[in-house]
């Protein structure tokens, strides 16, 4: 993979619908998916490498979704955490998008 | 003082996959418009049109209401929930997504195109246990009057909330609410809405409208906030509106 790689990781309950999920990142151009499917294991993966972008999917609740923000935002300020609907549906290009357009 | 949207047919997104042609009035998939990701709750129109024969194979979705109304034509759905059913032209269908559910909906003719309004709405719950339901129309209820499609509370047996209306249709986890009407020219349509902040999103499935200034054709799209009524003409025989009410901001329950 080239230095323009986009890390985006993906946390959810549901192994499955995060393997679609991570199949259509992985799908598109310059885009690499990690998954998690925990908190601890989402903080784990978060420390390997740079992720601009994190996905919180099914099974997380809102309180549980804003805790994780607060951890990956303690490691890094600069990660953009947003929920992501749909379930690696036509939603999930278009979020991302939308969050690119808004760290230009 | 209300404030208007205007997404003429033309303008929205179109993909043309052969086997589907799909025209998207927000951001959906490849077509990406910061001007146009969402309505309020309403995240989702796209206008479908499946080849005979092919479909949507089996995909997943979570924390979503998706609502689909069968234009002509009918489509099989199948799910991990152990639905298989065929929804067809006068029905609608709708599943609240929650925790994840996998899905196939395929043309149920091998020869004859089916086209469909697929509506994704924002849901006011995480997580729920995904949820099927489908529902006959009675079109004569909707000739000259709204028909209640889709709202929060159906099958309550008192108006909620000192509200003067009653609900009926099936429902969602939101509060939205869904009309479709077919109207013979000259008619005047007054549309009250149903909860105090809440947008309305019209759009024209057949014939012409005319509404605050605006003349709606075929598959136009308006947007309007800060009003409490709507009144809208009937400007062609037969013409046929689908009202979709949702809040602006979304409140997780």
């Amino acid at each position: 993979m080239g230095s323009t790689t986009l890390n985006i990781l993906a946390v959810g309950r549901d192994k499955d619908i995060l393997a679609v999920v991570e199949r259509l990142i992985n799908s598109h151009d310059g885009w690499a998916a990690s998954t998690a499917t925990s908190e601890n294991e989402a903080e784990q993966v978060f420390k390997t490498r740079p992720f601009p972008i994190v996905l919180v999917g099914a099974g997380f609740s809102a309180q549980e979704e804003e805790a994780l923000r607060q951890r990956l935002k303690a490691l890094d300020p600069s990660v953009t955490v947003i929920r992501h609907y749909g379930g690696g549906s036509g939603l999930l290009e278009n979020e991302i998008l939308g969050i690119l357009q808004q760290r230009k | 003082m209300s404030n208007t949207i205007l997404h003429k047919a033309d303008t929205r997104g179109h993909a043309d996959h052969g086997w589907l042609s799909s025209w998207q009035s927000f951001s959906f998939a490849g077509y990406y418009n910061p001007d146009r990701v969402q309505f309020g709750m309403l995240r989702v129109l796209n206008d479908d049109k499946v080849a005979g024969g092919k479909g949507f194979g089996a995909h997943p979705h979570d924390n979503m209401e998706i609502i689909s109304i069968p234009l002509s034509g009918s489509l099989v759905h199948e799910d991990n929930l152990g639905n298989k059913k065929v929804v067809s032209a006068g029905e609608v269908q709708v599943m609240s997504t929650g925790k994840g559910v996998f899905h196939s909906e395929y043309n149920n003719s091998p020869t004859d195109a089916a086209e469909f309004l697929q509506i994704w709405v924002f849901p006011n719950r995480l997580n729920v246990t995904p949820r099927y339901d489908q529902i006959q129309l009675d079109r004569s209820s909707e000739h000259n009057a709204l028909q209640m499609v889709i709202s929060p509370y159906p099958g309550v047996k008192e108006p909620l909330d000192g509200r003067k209306h009653k609900d009926k249709g099936t429902w969602i986890y939101q509060e939205a609410w869904f009309h479709l009407g077919t109207f013979d020219a000259g008619r005047d349509i007054q549309y009250d809405l149903k909860r105090t902040g809440n947008g309305v999103y019209l759009f024209v499935i057949d014939g012409n409208f005319l509404l605050d200034g605006h003349r709606l054709q075929t598959r136009d799209g308006i947007g309007i906030t800060g009003t409490d009524t709507l009144n809208i003409k009937a400007a062609e025989q037969d013409s046929r509106i689908l009202i979709i009410e949702v809040p602006m901001e979304n409140k997780i329950l």
